[in-house]
């Protein structure tokens, strides 16, 4: 059932958003424990939600386009009353005081929400290994990674604990967890869909998407929460565009540009998928050719100076004076110490020393402000894509999920599973994973779309010729 | 107040003033911008720096900072803000939203009232800290035991004004701080009350030897609460500063702490390493750039400032006493006097009566064509100036008109032979007295001035009588 | 300025960020972050001084909201997740040096 039946159903009163939470629970409390795809389930605040759509849909009112669905949030996602941890001790055992825009709209659309998901802490690493209370488990294979840094979330779908879920992407954080996940996971425009709640990690690269087992599904879940914000300054001034009708109007006539950027280094079997996936758009009607984007192999360096930096700063208010974990010090400067010392994890703490360094005096021009530059060189390099193409086509994930612990040894080695997806994040693009097939090892493997600024309602149609193509 | 501290040497002061806008809510959230009410009960998850919170400008107060920067002749230019990260309990975010390389206003200048002029380096906004109070040990910071923090001020939107190092002495720098008050107050953008602390002053203080163009190294000086204490500091730190180069050492460039009880400054060298602000643009925010009609608009709404006022004033009262139109305009009676000088006022004895004889409040309902008549009673003799005093006194306390207050009284001019007879008469009983005055003291003059006034119960005019006793004496 | 970072820049970054390392934690990270800043000499050795810095993906300007009133939060909800808390503000350890 897509979401929008499932709506349907609960709106007509042919399902009870009970019923249907109820379903989700029990399979999380049968398989969770395998998985830690949550870090939190809501089990009374679901019923009790679930109970009001019902409550709504006797009493005569319309819940909303999400009435009864499911959702998980990624918890970096501000819940009021409801434990939000970020994956860190720092923040284990604390409540926001408010929620998240994006949890206000999902309510107001009748959606009800399961709980909050587990993520690499601060949403830094892109395995899910970095979480402070253990991985979570890729569901096609539990000895392997359901990929980061919102490999709950993506999980949470994969495995079919709930229909919907959202993440957040700063560098292929929603992205590359669905790639490895087998669903689809959407990185909107930056600024499409409002920050306020969420934890920041970069500032000017985090962007929320959802994750979904269809381009339909992930399609209503953007409508839903895309939109201006006033609480978010960054938020572009436009309400959500309609991507959902558009979905059907194939790709006839489009340009796509098979970008060697986002090819080049891909294992030989994810390579294959996407030369597929190219085939199948040519098959549908739109004109494939090769493009580049030459400036996006610089993205990597740019990236892990700018986000850390941004970072180092975002985290610095996790001091122990306000709210959070406080170890006691003799003075302020040594509880700020020892306190940041146990509630933060290595990756947490490595990104803010790469980032103060890189913003550091006599270091700035040299790692910051250059990174800022390249950052304008790949968004012209983007700029000169698309104008001879509409979209552009590539690999989401180097490789398919790979083993946990395989790649914790050497951050660096790590950090190279998002070099197809940073530039858009650089860039402030739209791109979106769609699931094409499996590897040599049998598991998924996503193929991206990427689509110039605000261009989603381009984006998605092609998605969903994709997806149609494999059926 | 205190001179130069030596010739051979001269002070360089610049001052850095952090003025707090009197705008209903904070820079980045709408919690109320207020003083006084009980901690952290004008907080939200933005001003609390909670994870997730993010800011969003507020108009008015970018309107206050170019009204600011209007006010004191800067360029109002297209601006953006910067993190300034460092770690404190006041800081909920442990960083600071401000602006660094590219402030809202640049390039200005003010003058003092005795014409000097004094440039504006810059004058940007961002949000102030909270408060904290130091608990156990008296108070101070290096003997509490704890400290208590409340965030009702954080997020509050403040400008900060910094001078050129244009100053060469304390009393400038008061002066200064009085003309920047006025100004900030003239524009409404401010209660710029610096025992509530919505205006600042931090110092920026070095010395050099006298007609060197160098500068010398600076200390800034912080804790300075009052004018009296920015005065004391000043004198303080440069003399300081004297000693130590006269004694062959160095000034170490650091921050100093005023102490007003020990009449000194200390320095605040902490265990932390100089601050490594690693400034940033504010990735959160977009750049702010008025327009062209916003600027007019700003500028149009400027009121007649100080400066301008105290101009029109020394020129239409002729007066060059600087001190004396200062009180005029301070006390809010420039108008007032101005349209008595209109009038046909004589605008000495007009400023004269506004410096001596009124206050705003009770001047607040005289009209300038009564005080014009009342001046030109005193003008053509009528009235001597003790019995205007007293007319005008009453026309405060209750109205009505000079002529016929002055009759009531029985005040009339003196004729000129009556106390002519009077001081004939002073001259006769005081032999002594009038010695005195023949032989050229001059002090003595008072003595018959008060005996004509005793003997006329105040109807004598103080001038002709000594007018008709220097006759007396020199012939 | 593809040199790897000294261990005394690391001591340096450490208590910038106020973070208390092990000096296990310290020879690692040196290295670690040694191995990132080298592979970011390829974006350091571009001569590219006169392109202009993005900040923002963003073309936006002028977001301001008005100067009206909000609802604040209950002091109580806000103080209930402090870690110390004392006459309705939040209490901290002493404070040795003042605030720049």
């Amino acid at each position: 059932m897509t979401l929008a039946e499932t709506a349907r159903a609960v709106r007509a009163g042919e399902r009870s958003a009970r019923e249907i939470v109820d379903e989700h629970l029990a399979l999380i409390a049968d398989r969770d424990g395998a998985l830690h795809a949550f870090n939190h389930v809501m089990t009374d605040d679901a019923r009790a939600a679930a109970d009001e759509v019902d409550r709504r849909v006797a009493a005569g009112d319309d819940p909303g386009s999400l009435a009864g669905v499911g959702v998980a949030l990624k918890d970096n996602m501000c819940t009021r009353g409801v434990p939000t941890t970020c994956s860190s001790r720092i923040l284990e055992h604390w409540h926001p005081p408010y929620d998240a825009t994006i949890l206000s709209r999902l309510a107001a659309a009748g959606a009800v929400m399961v709980g909050k998901t587990n993520l690499d802490e601060f949403a830094m690493g892109s395995s899910t290994e970095n979480s402070a209370f253990g991985p979570t488990c890729n569901p096609h294979d539990p000895t392997r990674v359901p990929g980061g840094s919102s490999g709950g979330s993506a999980a949470a779908v994969a495995a079919g604990f709930v229909p919907a879920a959202f993440g957040s992407d700063t560098g292929g954080s929603i992205r590359q967890p669905a790639a490895l996940c087998g669903v689809v996971g959407v990185k909107p425009t930056y600024g499409r869909v409002s920050r306020y709640g969420l934890v920041a990690f970069a500032s000017s690269l985090d962007q929320i998407g959802p994750f979904a087992a269809s381009v339909e599904d992930a399609a209503l879940l953007f409508e839903v929460v895309a939109g201006h914000d006033p609480l978010d300054s960054t938020s572009v001034p436009e309400p959500a565009p309609s991507v959902v009708d558009g979905l059907g109007d194939g790709v006839e006539g489009l340009r796509v540009g098979l970008t060697k950027e986002f090819v080049e280094g891909a294992d030989a079997d994810v390579v294959a998928r996407v030369e597929e996936a190219a085939r199948a758009l040519e098959k549908a009607g739109a004109i494939v050719s090769e493009a580049s984007v030459p400036a996006a192999v610089y993205g990597l360096s740019a990236y892990y100076l700018i986000a850390p930096a941004e970072a180092s700063s975002n985290l610095a208010r996790y001091d122990g004076v306000r709210y959070g974990l406080r170890v006691d010090g003799d003075d302020i400067t040594d509880m700020y110490t020892a306190t940041r010392a146990a509630g933060f994890g290595a990756e947490v703490k490595r990104r803010i020393m790469l980032g103060t360094y890189a913003l550091s005096a006599g270091y700035y021009d040299a790692y910051y402000g250059q990174a800022q530059r390249v950052r304008t060189l790949i968004i012209r390099d983007f700029e000169a894509a698309y104008a001879d193409h509409d979209l552009l086509l590539g690999a989401t994930s180097p490789t398919t999920a790979f083993e946990i612990g395989a790649k914790t040894e050497n951050p660096l080695t790590m950090y190279l599973s998002d070099v197809f997806t940073i530039p858009s994040n650089l860039a402030g693009h739209p791109a979106i994973s769609v699931p094409y097939g499996t590897g040599d090892d049998g598991l998924p493997v996503g193929v991206q779309v990427l689509a110039p600024a605000l261009a989603e309602p381009l984006m998605f149609r092609a998605a969903a010729a994709l997806e149609r193509s494999l059926s | 107040m205190t001179t130069v501290v030596d010739t051979d040497w001269e002070m360089v002061i610049g001052l850095e003033v952090h003025c707090e806008l009197s705008t209903q809510t904070k820079l980045f959230c709408g919690c109320r911008n207020a003083f006084g009410d009980e901690p952290n009960t004008n907080v939200c998850p933005v001003c609390l720096g909670l994870p997730g919170s993010l800011p969003v400008v507020n108009e008015r107060a970018v309107e206050y900072a170019m009204r600011i920067g209007e006010a004191l002749h800067c360029t109002v230019e297209p601006s953006i803000f910067h993190r300034k990260n460092y770690f404190y309990p006041d800081m909920p975010k442990d960083y600071q939203v401000s602006q660094y390389d590219m402030p809202i206003n640049a390039r200005g200048w003010l003058e003092l009232p005795d014409g000097t002029r004094i440039g504006i380096t810059r004058a940007h906004m961002e949000e102030d800290t909270g408060k904290t109070s130091h608990v156990g040990g008296g108070g101070r910071i290096h003997d509490a035991g704890y400290a208590l923090v409340d965030y009702n001020r954080a997020g509050v939107p403040l400008v900060e004004i910094v001078s050129d190092p244009d100053i060469r002495s304390a009393a400038h720098a008061k002066d200064y701080v009085d003309e920047l008050r006025a100004i900030l107050s003239a524009i409404e953008v401010s209660d710029v009350k610096m025992e509530e602390g919505s205006l600042r002053v931090d110092s920026n203080v070095s010395v050099r030897p006298a007609g060197s163009s160098e500068f010398g190294t600076r200390c800034e000086i912080k804790n300075l609460n009052s004018l009296r204490s920015l005065v004391h500091a000043i004198e303080y730190e440069a003399r300081r500063q004297i000693q130590l180069l006269q004694d062959g050492e160095q000034v170490v460039q650091e921050t100093r702490h005023w102490n007003e009880e020990e009449g000194r400054t200390h320095s605040m060298r902490s265990k932390e390493e100089a601050f490594d602000y690693r400034y940033f643009p504010e990735p959160d925010l977009v750049p702010v750039e008025p327009s062209a009609e916003w600027l007019d608009r700003v500028r149009a709404s400027i009121p007649v400032l100080p400066a301008e006022r105290r101009a029109a004033l020394a020129a239409e009262a002729g007066t060059s006493s600087t001190a004396d139109v200062a009180v005029v305009i301070d006390r809010g009676l420039d108008r007032l006097v101005r349209a008595a000088i209109t009038a046909g006022a004589d605008p000495e004895r007009v400023v004269t009566h506004a410096v001596h004889n009124l206050a705003h409040e009770t001047a607040a309902n005289l009209e300038p064509e009564k005080l014009a008549s009342l001046v030109k009673l005193e003008t053509d003799g009528t009235l001597t100036a003790t019995q205007a005093k007293k007319v005008l006194a009453e026309m405060l306390e209750h109205g009505g008109d000079p002529a016929s207050i002055a009759a009531e009284l029985g005040f009339e001019a003196m004729d000129q032979d009556a106390l002519m007879s009077v001081v004939d008469q002073l001259v006769a009983d005081n032999p002594a007295e009038f010695d005195r005055l023949k032989s050229g003291d001059q002090k003595v003059m008072g003595f018959f001035v008060g005996q004509a006034m005793k003997a006329t119960q105040g109807k004598a005019d103080g001038r002709v009588v000594t007018a008709l006793l220097r006759e007396r004496a020199s012939s | 300025m593809a040199e790897p970072i000294s261990r005394e820049d690391a001591a340096h970054v450490a208590r910038l960020a106020r973070l208390d390392l092990t000096e296990d934690e310290l020879e690692r990270f040196t290295g670690q972050l040694g191995a990132v800043l080298e592979h970011a000499a390829d974006i350091a050795a571009l001569d590219i001084a006169d392109v202009p810095p993005t900040a923002h993906p963003l073309p936006l300007v002028n977001v301001l909201r008005d100067d009206v009133p909000v609802a604040s939060l209950d002091r109580e909800e806000v103080l209930a997740q402090a870690p110390a808390a004392e006459d309705g503000r939040f209490k901290v350890p002493r404070i040795l040096g003042e605030a720049p």
